[in-house]
């Protein structure tokens, strides 16, 4: 038997942080794929320090649903889960490369095959794109586009950029939208200035972030001038300083992102079977099938 | 009892079969089946059929105890839910064909008999334990239960599954044993399984300072909170989260392994094996505030505002303001005689009595 446990940060004041952890988590569920899916949370319950004795499933993969590898990957969650063993050499990082390491959990004897976060997972790079298709509704945007790829960034963990620039680079590389920047919340270049980092008219703005909450729902709205008081709402797209910004919150609410879970835990050795392609075409924007998949049925 | 669970009772007797209170086993002089109500020796497979076929309900219930595969904490509590280790079988029988109910927290859940002795389980809030299932909202998979336990019956975030404020009006019907357990689990998580590893010894519990020990980052600061004034203050955090009222888990936790809390743990049947994170984050704020010296402030109050101040602060405290009724000034919380309060004793700046926090 092999179980997948999802674990994620939650939170005591607002009720829908756990809520794309949920969502992600019936998502892979309902591929089959695991005997057990389940979540566990920092600030919920069941705890990451209790969830492992509710698996049955001998061998358990933990993906962190966090955005950067630093102080929760890499102390709170080895720790909580009882990893003993643990040491953050294990995974080998840049900061951005962490993908998996087989422990085990010292009050349930099960193997733990702790991965890397999702949000440093190359597969992620799709999910801010996906991000980008489904709040323009055009599975082809790109052209004529700016995208902005914003992040906390603090100046006490240099991994929590690095995620960021990461995927803004990459998707650059691409060459799918005209412009691509890492913009930040606490750190240069901030996105606050976000107009003036673009020469598209419109820019695509995709935080990356778990779940709504504060900082998507308050501060970026009125940081980016989308708003000048959050509670009175805004529109997307929004025209500011003659740019027209599509904004739609937290990139981690994005049905795609249940891929890049599988991709984690696949990566680490579990049988994923055919899931990985199942949920690409599952959570597809509407109007973007292709002919290989058109008509699948489901 | 069915043929699939006659079949399977022939098959195991050469092994021997022992399950409240039915023994079968293959003797050198044929089969024997006994119960508490009677010992059939020397059978041959024709008479164990017989026998067996007689005797339906011992049949069907080691059959569901022990052919059905499920992982030991769900037998066991299933086991419990029904009273299956002190009831005998043709007793328990009667009882589940009525209905066997057991509370877990404020649920209520019901053991019933399905088809051929398989068990049928409905779960819902105790409140609703009299209610006519029509008038309540009616789920089958365990998963829904999530949204049910994110809101009180107010509407307000529960960020604490084991608060006493489940909402009601719901209930899921029909489930299998698994999706029982399944069920409870999303209501109170891993409650079944730190009961099950209390009732085998082996519940291990995480006691206040060393589970404040592990903590880092911004919850780092809670451990400088002991600074060698014994544990007063972990009395007062006991008293203020971990009593029923506010939690129904059963506290198992206390100060360190030598040393025991004065505040009672709470009559819940799940245990408590550590601090919760609520508990961690509150004692950070405590920590940080108890930092604080005392000063002595010069009020002006009549007795009567005193008491005042001390019912407003209990109706807070234990969550009564909002039951106090619009014009019932005789509470010292109602909101009218609050706001006089306010009006006469506050100054502009908010400082009661005009007497400033901080000294100029």
């Amino acid at each position: 038997m092999q179980a997948l446990v999802i674990v994620a940060h939650g939170s005591h004041l607002n009720p829908d942080a756990s809520t794309p952890t949920y969502e992600h988590a019936d998502t892979v569920r309902k591929t089959g794929v695991f005997d057990e899916v389940r979540t566990a949370f920092w600030k919920e319950e069941p705890s990451f320090r209790e969830v492992l004795r509710t698996v049955e499933s001998d061998e358990v993969y933990v993906v962190p649903l966090f955005i950067s590898e630093g102080y929760f990957t890499e102390q709170v969650i080895p720790r909580e889960l009882r990893l003993e063993e643990w040491d953050e050499a294990a995974w080998e990082s840049d900061g951005t490369s962490a993908t998996h390491a087989t422990l085990e959990a010292a009050d349930v004897g099960k193997t733990v095959h702790y991965c890397g976060p999702v949000g440093t997972h190359d597969a992620m790079s799709d999910v801010i794109v996906r991000r980008a298709e489904t709040v323009t509704d055009d599975p082809d945007v790109g052209e004529g586009f700016g995208l902005a790829v914003v992040g906390h960034g603090t100046e006490r963990n240099e991994n929590s950029a690095k995620a960021i620039e990461y995927h803004a680079d990459r998707i650059a590389e691409r060459n799918r939208f005209e412009e691509v920047r890492a913009l930040f919340m606490d750190e240069a270049p901030e996105i606050d200035d976000v107009t003036d980092f673009f020469d598209s008219e419109d820019v695509v703005i995709v935080p990356l972030f778990v779940a709504d909450g504060y900082h998507t729902q308050e501060d970026i709205p009125e940081d980016v001038g989308l708003t000048d008081d959050y509670r009175t709402g805004w529109e997307t797209p929004a025209t500011v300083e003659g740019h027209r910004l599509w904004y739609a919150g937290a990139v981690g609410t994005e049905a795609l992102m249940a891929d890049v879970v599988l991709e984690r835990a696949a990566e680490a050795g579990a049988d994923v079977g055919d899931a990985v392609e199942t949920v690409r075409r599952r959570t597809r924007v509407a109007g973007a099938e292709t002919s290989a998949d058109a008509g699948a049925g489901d | 009892m069915n043929d699939e669970q006659l079949d399977a009772l022939v098959a195991a007797a050469a092994e021997g079969v022992e399950c409240d209170g039915l023994r079968v086993s293959r003797e050198p002089a044929g089969f024997r089946f006994e119960t508490p109500d009677g010992d059939h020796g020397g059978l041959d497979e024709a008479d164990l059929r017989a026998v067996a076929d007689e005797n339906p309900w011992f049949v069907s219930n080691w059959y569901y105890w022990t052919e059905v595969d499920r992982p030991a904490v769900e037998t066991a509590f299933l086991r419990w839910l029904e009273g299956a280790d002190g009831t005998a079988v043709p007793e328990r029988y009667e009882a589940l064909a009525e209905g066997v109910d057991a509370a877990w927290g404020e649920l209520e859940i019901e053991v019933g008999l399905g088809d051929d002795g398989h068990r049928t389980y409905e779960v819902r809030h105790a409140e609703d334990a009299d209610r006519p299932v029509e008038d309540l909202e009616v789920y089958a998979d365990p998963l829904e239960a999530r949204e049910l336990v994110k809101y009180d019956d107010r509407g307000r975030y529960r960020p604490l599954k084991t608060a006493p404020t489940l909402a009601s009006g719901w209930a899921f019907v029909d489930l299998d044993g698994r999706s029982l357990v399944r069920a409870v689990d999303v209501v109170y998580p891993a409650t079944v399984t730190n009961w099950h590893l209390e009732r085998e010894g082996e519940l291990d519990v995480s006691h206040w300072r060393e589970t404040m020990e592990r903590q880092t980052g911004i919850y780092g600061v809670i451990e400088t909170w002991d600074r060698g004034e014994g544990h007063e203050h972990v009395e007062w955090v006991a008293e203020a989260c971990c009593v029923d009222s506010q939690c129904l888990k059963r506290r198992e936790w206390e100060y360190d392994d030598g040393t025991d809390l004065a505040v009672d743990g709470g009559d819940g049947e799940f245990p408590c094996r550590e601090p919760c994170s609520l508990v961690v984050a509150a004692a950070r704020k405590w920590t940080k505030l108890e930092g604080e010296e005392s000063q002595t402030y010069e009020f002006e109050l009549t007795p009567s505002e005193k008491e005042q101040v001390e019912d407003i602060i209990d109706a807070v405290a234990d969550g009564t303001a909002e039951e106090i009724r619009e014009a019932d000034v005789y509470e010292g919380a109602n909101r009218y005689r609050t706001r006089f309060l306010r009006a006469k004793r506050f100054d502009d700046e908010g400082n009661l009595c005009g007497v400033p926090t901080d000294e100029e």
